[in-house]
């Protein structure tokens, strides 16, 4: 297990004060101005060797996402922007929420490291309009920060500019999709864009830009500090470091925990959550990282490995890490119904197939959580999530039928049993609602 | 209908410090944030005049403004109770007992889902998570999220906003933010609850 002198966020759980003061005390803020001095290509170079993977659900690793951003020799007169999504609308994940309120200053320290390394001179922080006094624990965190000199002009004596700030979203799952959310900061509907041309060729306002997830802004500073080589002593290779799971659902502790990458999904269970409610044995399935990712039966849950890879060999991904257990009291149908009425909620309506589908799709699953429906549909539903897949703009069609393939690929006999239940005039042992 | 929507001192100053955030040209960013300062102001929802007037304010035409304003989930076309209540329905809260509490909800204020009470006080709507899930079930009530609900615990909060009290919010079960309840194996060294939750 992870000790805790190699957590990254020491104030999870909100022991300490959360403001500049308790901030400084814990190390956040400490001689930042070197980190600065070891130059742009260094710190890119750092963050790849750390092995770090994006904290948002697509696991592309940060450093080479930042070389990216032209160089000092290939920019042109535009700006730069460092734009932070702190959107954090997938279901079962709710990591960034305590860093806005309870450890801001690691992301706003972050985004001054990052800012530099990617040779941008202003941040924004994209906030999920619901999370209001989150959002006022970060406004009052970079208040505190430009009074003390450690953002705006000649940031912690470094010689760079470097300003943040706060923008509020309104409630929208999409913007969370980064070309969706520069569109949303620009002031306009969600809606994804068609890339190329990628962010950091042409993003916000026509600028390079660079949009990462909190998480991994908030833990650059500190894996700068303490060396590329401490963080990717955490986890397997290709999947290191330390992360926060979401854990909730049927658990006895639902709870936010840092942890290191490869845990063991059981012993990420059982140490921190306090168990499966009603024993291990008493599970039915997980989704293992946020509801995009497909669900897991339980025999597949007794060894999987909670990392990028692991995860992957099962069909299914290590996602924003939001793990959502489920019990065998629960309908495992209505469990992802409910998540297809999500996604057909969330779709921009942009896309035919996404706009459309997600509206099909979770028609279908209404009917299959009580029977009503033909043996036949099980594999034409799967069929349809195929055409689907792939053939949007952005992502979200994808990780609306993803969960609905995790279902049918586990629970084929559950879905079949109720539709012959349903045709022989017997209930269905659980019917929804 | 009363005189023409204009920003009030208060919340003209804000829309100023936002709309400057932005570069030179591109204060139609600030789109967003400004209506739902409009909505404040205007008791809960954008009715059409004050969507115009942030059209105005931004130079931006009308229909981008309405557009903007029917996207995001956040902004009400229609009036709201005084007190608007969202029940996560999404499945961490479901698996939770989310439909116990559209039960309670119900029982108190006496609104069916989408409805608003006849005395103004409550509108109580069903909404996608919103993004606390390891604190499930929970709902939303204006700009606080209620936490580790149960029905009895809804029932209290409701029945508080019924007498014109403000409950507090977050967890209802004693628990600070996300942590594990009980003995945990993270975090329990030097600083421990040294902080004030909010």
């Amino acid at each position: 297990m992870l000790q805790d002198k190699d957590r990254i966020f020491q104030n999870l759980y909100a022991q300490d004060d959360w403001r500049l003061k308790g901030a400084k005390r814990r190390g956040i803020w400490d001689n930042t101005k070197e980190l600065i001095e070891r130059g742009r290509e260094t710190l890119v170079n750092e963050m790849k060797e750390s092995g770090l993977r994006g904290r948002g659900g697509a696991g592309f690793p940060t450093g080479v996402k930042w070389s990216f951003m032209p160089s000092e020799e290939h920019r042109d007169e535009r700006p730069h922007y460092l734009v932070v999504n702190a959107d954090e609308s997938e279901p079962g994940t709710c990591k960034d929420r305590e860093i806005l309120r309870y450890d801001p200053h690691t992301l706003v320290e972050g985004c001054l490291v990052a800012g530099f390394a990617m040779g941008a001179n202003v941040a924004y922080v994209y906030v999920r309009g619901e999370f209001y006094s989150e959002a006022s624990h970060l406004q009052q965190a970079i208040d505190e920060a430009y009074e003390a000199g450690l953002i705006g002009p000649n940031a912690c004596n470094s010689g760079w500019d470097f300003d943040v700030y706060l923008h509020r979203g309104a409630g929208a799952y999409i913007c969370g999709e980064e070309t969706a959310l520069l569109e949303s900061l620009e002031g306009k509907k969600g809606q994804p864009r068609l890339k190329p041309p990628f962010p950091a060729a042409c993003g916000l306002y026509g600028c390079p830009t660079t949009v990462n997830n909190v998480e991994t802004i908030a833990v650059a500073p500190t894996i700068l500090r303490r060396g590329p080589s401490w963080f990717a002593s955490f986890g397997r290779e290709n999947n290191t470091g330390t992360k926060i799971f979401s854990i909730s659902g049927h658990v006895n502790n639902p709870c936010n925990v840092e942890e290191e990458m490869s845990i063991p999904l059981k012993e990420l269970i059982e140490k921190h959550a306090g168990g499966v409610r009603g024993g291990w044995d008493n599970l039915q399935a997980v989704i293992p990282g946020g509801s995009s990712t497909p669900c897991l039966s339980k025999n597949i849950c007794d060894n999987v490995l909670m990392d990028f890879d692991g995860l992957r060999e099962h069909n299914t991904g290590l996602g924003t890490a939001a793990v959502i257990v489920i019990d065998k009291s629960a309908d495992m149908v209505e469990a992802i119904a409910r998540l297809s009425h999500f996604y057909r909620h969330e779709s921009c309506g942009q896309c035919t197939p996404c706009r459309e589908g997600m509206g099909w799709v979770y028609r279908v699953m209404k009917r299959l959580v009580t029977g009503d429906a033909e043996i036949e549909e099980i594999d034409m539903l799967w069929e349809v999530t195929k055409q689907i897949e792939g053939h949007t703009i952005c992502a979200l069609a994808d990780g609306g039928v993803w969960p609905v393939q995790g279902l049918i690929r586990h629970f084929r006999p559950e879905l079949e049993r109720r539709i012959l239940e349903r045709k022989t005039g017997s209930a269905p042992a659980q019917a929804a609602e | 209908m009363s005189d023409a929507f204009v920003f009030d001192e208060n919340y003209a100053a804000r829309a100023e410090t936002i709309v400057a955030r932005y570069p030179e040209g591109r204060q139609q960013s600030a789109v967003i944030p400004l209506l739902d300062l409009a909505q404040r102001q205007a008791g809960g929802w954008l009715p059409t005049d004050v969507i115009e007037y942030v059209a105005t304010y931004l130079d931006m035409p009308r229909i981008r403004v309405l557009e903007v304003a029917s996207f995001y989930s956040m902004f009400n076309l229609e009036p709201v109770g005084k007190n608007f209540v969202q029940l996560c329905r999404t499945t961490p809260c479901w698996l939770r007992g989310s439909d116990d509490l559209r039960a309670v909800a119900r029982d108190v204020t006496g609104c069916e889902l989408g409805e608003t009470s006849a005395d103004g006080a409550f509108t109580v709507v069903e909404v996608e998570c919103l993004g606390a899930c390891c604190n499930a079930p929970m709902v939303q009530i204006n700009d606080e999220y209620y936490e580790d609900l149960t029905a009895d615990r809804f029932k209290n909060v409701l029945e508080a906003l019924k007498r014109g009290e403000v409950p507090d919010p977050g967890s209802q079960s004693g628990r600070v933010g996300s942590e594990p309840t009980g003995e945990r194996a993270t975090l329990n060294g030097a600083g421990a609850n040294a902080g004030e939750g909010a």
